[in-house]
């Protein structure tokens, strides 16, 4: 709340900076803004930048240092048995302190001592921060207002500063990207430190339990993920079968066959399946799908398990359409028109004309859009958790029910868990591989896209 | 080639031929005849229809939305417009040469041979060769590209590309070849090369040109028609049209005092 009100008044005396700044160098040339070198609102924003940007990175290195400053100030100030205390002890007792701040009486009178102290810190070291925030923003202001002149290079200025911002912006998610690897690959050491990496690469069973006790039964667990693999990838063989022609010939009736009035219908409505949630997909095929199948394959004479593969891969490549549809619409219009009259001129119909011409030409385009849905085929997770069932089974049998990668994540981390057995660090390691398969797809398919674009711009 | 005509005698006729864009009306009582073994220029302003009306000879305006025909157009004698007419037939017939080279993305060879396949033109391959090779022979391209048949079409030059789809066109043997500024996008050498090639073609086409060059018209057309607002001005002898035309309206475009 606090924070909030300086961050205001911080704003506030921005736009009042932006606005002296602007009026000044107005004055200066008795307001004819052609003698000025840039126009009067560059200047207006030096200044507010001046005023705005030493005290905003003061704030934030302060909301950053805070909590391990006060701290260590308030671990100084304990008695000294309560210092001579390991780590975690202390973890305990700061706990304890900061949980009397917020109101909870502690028995313990040195520590009410300190969540005292913790408080009267706080306070102090805020209205501290405060101050100097606030002078720094009118401090700097001031500066930037005095050296106003109408020959300040302030457009380059403020352009070179608003760079910043945007390289600054555009590197968040790349670092963001680079965060989850390194926190994946961490843990996924810790796991290969307790399994060895070739029996997790290559080892045909999975069974992930740890034994408590040595004498326990069922103490030996299997951390191999060929069936989980196997598993993705027979889920995802059949989401592709279902998405890829479904999703090109539906892209190829909207962008050659289908009048403009349809087309504005039509594509609205297709792509509503892409916001349907996936969990409302899940539903959709354990109750619908998965029985349906059941019984198709009884009169067939088959069993098929309540949960399979099938039900799920189809339920995913219904979702997948969408998103395979739109990506080759877009290659397929980009198909210069040129092409099309070129052979409609031979005498081509048009069905020839698609095959022949467009499709080919817009090949790369569409490959690249197949792999992006294959890379999202084999993330999927909500479908497979619901509808996929949970058993470890190396099978192609598509009737059966398998589990994939993302599942058995999922049920790894579901529930109490203890981050130091190879059971949730296990998950680690699959959310790695994982992402370094989907990864490779992704800059794969876009490498192909890429490649497509060179040749018609 | 069976189905050629005396020089002179007339292949395509149009009668009150007006078209419609939608509520806009591009052409106006078009009357214009075409006649075989001949180059047609067609010469005029931007917007004045000649690229409409080459469009009609071959059906291509039917892919325009809204697109309506009426009056009639004829080839030897048979309405173009007629429900009977079979389009693709009547492209096999019609050959179009565009704007801008419009090669297939596939190998030089395989777009020579595109025409000849989808007709059923060739019984095996060797006659298949044959006529790619004729036809790039045609084209005053074979020398050019005989050792790399198989290379992608779109690798060659502008002006290469431009008459490996006149080669294209020559392919699937058609009576008249209709060619919409077939040199706009090509550079003077390139644009000489197919210029001979257009006098070469005479001896076995009909050949209808679109062109805002009017040397070009000059050079390459025996008869040049004049459009002006959706309408023919003038039609005659390439030769009169320049040196003595009839309209004040022709005179002022093609000594360029507007246009």
């Amino acid at each position: 709340m606090q924070t909030l009100i300086l961050a205001g008044a911080l704003l506030l005396m921005m736009s009042f900076a932006y606005r002296f700044g602007r009026n000044r160098v107005l004055a200066q040339v008795d307001g004819r803004p052609d003698a000025l070198h840039s126009l009067p609102g560059y200047y207006g924003w030096w200044v507010a930048l001046w005023c705005g940007l030493p005290a905003f990175g003061l704030l934030t290195l302060w909301l950053m240092a805070e909590p391990s400053l006060i701290r260590a100030l308030v671990i100084g100030s304990l008695p000294s048995e309560m210092q001579a205390l390991s780590d975690d002890q202390i973890a305990v007792l700061i706990n304890e302190v900061r949980n009397a701040v917020l109101g909870h009486a502690t028995a313990n009178p040195a520590l009410a001592m300190a969540a005292e102290h913790y408080t009267h810190l706080t306070r102090v070291g805020f209205a501290a921060m405060a101050a100097v925030a606030l002078a720094l923003a009118l401090g700097g202001g001031l500066y930037a207002y005095g050296r106003l002149e109408p020959q300040l290079r302030a457009r380059p200025r403020v352009e070179a500063t608003v760079k910043v911002f945007l390289v600054a912006s555009s590197t968040a998610a790349i670092f963001t990207t680079i965060g989850i690897v390194l926190s994946l690959l961490f843990e996924a050491l810790r796991f290969f430190q307790m399994v060895p990496i070739t029996d997790f690469l290559f080892g045909l069973g999975w069974s992930p339990q740890m034994s408590i006790r040595a004498d326990q039964t069922g103490s030996s667990g299997a951390f191999g993920m060929v069936p989980l693999f196997t598993g993705t990838l027979l889920v995802s063989v059949v989401a592709m079968v279902v998405a890829a022609p479904l999703g090109l010939l539906a892209a190829i009736y909207m962008s050659e066959y289908a009048q403009p009035k349809v087309r504005a219908m039509a594509k609205p409505l297709l792509e509503i399946l892409a916001g349907i949630p996936t969990v409302v997909f899940g539903f959709f095929a354990v109750i619908t799908v998965a029985p349906m199948i059941r019984s198709l394959g009884e009169v067939f004479g088959l069993t098929v398990a309540a949960e399979s593969a099938l039900a799920a891969g189809l339920v995913m490549g219904i979702t997948l359409i969408p998103l395979i549809s739109s990506l080759s619409d877009d290659v397929i219009t980009a198909v210069p028109q040129s092409l099309r009259e070129g052979a409609f001129g031979l005498g081509a119909t048009r069905s020839e004309t698609i095959i022949q011409v467009v499709l080919p030409a817009a090949l790369p385009g569409i490959v690249g859009g197949i792999l992006l849905a294959v890379s999202r085929a084999i993330g999927e997770t909500m479908i497979v958790v619901m509808a996929a069932g949970l058993s470890a089974k190396l099978t192609f049998n598509p009737l059966e029910a398998v589990t994939t990668v993302t599942v058995q994540i999922v049920t790894l981390l579901i529930g109490d868990t203890e981050f130091d057995s190879p059971k949730t660090l296990a998950a680690f390691a699959l959310g790695l591989v994982l992402f370094g398969i989907t990864l490779g797809l992704n800059v794969v398919a876009l490498h192909i896209v890429q490649k497509y674009r060179e040749k018609y711009d | 080639m069976t189905h050629f005509l005396p020089e002179g005698t007339v292949k395509i006729a149009a009668q009150n031929l007006g078209v419609f864009y939608g509520e806009k009306q591009a052409l106006h009582a078009i009357n214009l005849d075409i006649r075989a073994g001949e180059v047609t220029a067609l010469i005029g302003p931007s917007g004045c229809g000649k690229s409409t009306f080459l469009r009609c000879i071959n059906r291509m305006n039917d892919m325009v939305d809204g697109a309506r025909v009426e009056g009639s157009l004829t080839l030897d004698g048979n309405d173009i417009y007629d429900r009977g007419i079979d389009v693709v037939q009547l492209r096999a017939r019609v050959g179009m040469v565009f704007q801008k080279p419009n090669p297939f993305p596939k190998s030089i060879y395989d777009n020579v041979a595109y025409g000849p396949r989808i007709h059923g033109m060739a019984k095996d391959q060797t006659e298949l060769d044959e006529i790619v090779m004729n036809s790039l022979e045609k084209a005053g391209l074979l020398g050019e590209v005989e050792d790399r048949l198989s290379e992608s079409g779109t690798s060659l030059s502008g002006g290469q590309q431009q008459r490996l789809c006149i080669a294209r066109a020559i392919a699937v043997s058609p009576e008249i070849i209709l060619m919409d500024e077939p040199c706009s996008a090509l550079d003077p050498i390139a644009t000489a090369k197919v210029e001979e090639l257009i006098d070469e073609l005479r001896e076995n086409f009909t050949i209808v040109i679109v062109t805002h060059s009017m040397q070009q018209a000059a050079r390459v057309s025996q008869r040049t028609a004049f459009f002006h607002l959706g309408k023919v001005v003038e039609m005659g002898d390439t030769e009169q049209i320049f040196t003595n035309p009839q309209h004040t309206l022709t005179q002022g475009y093609i000594t360029g005092r507007f246009g």
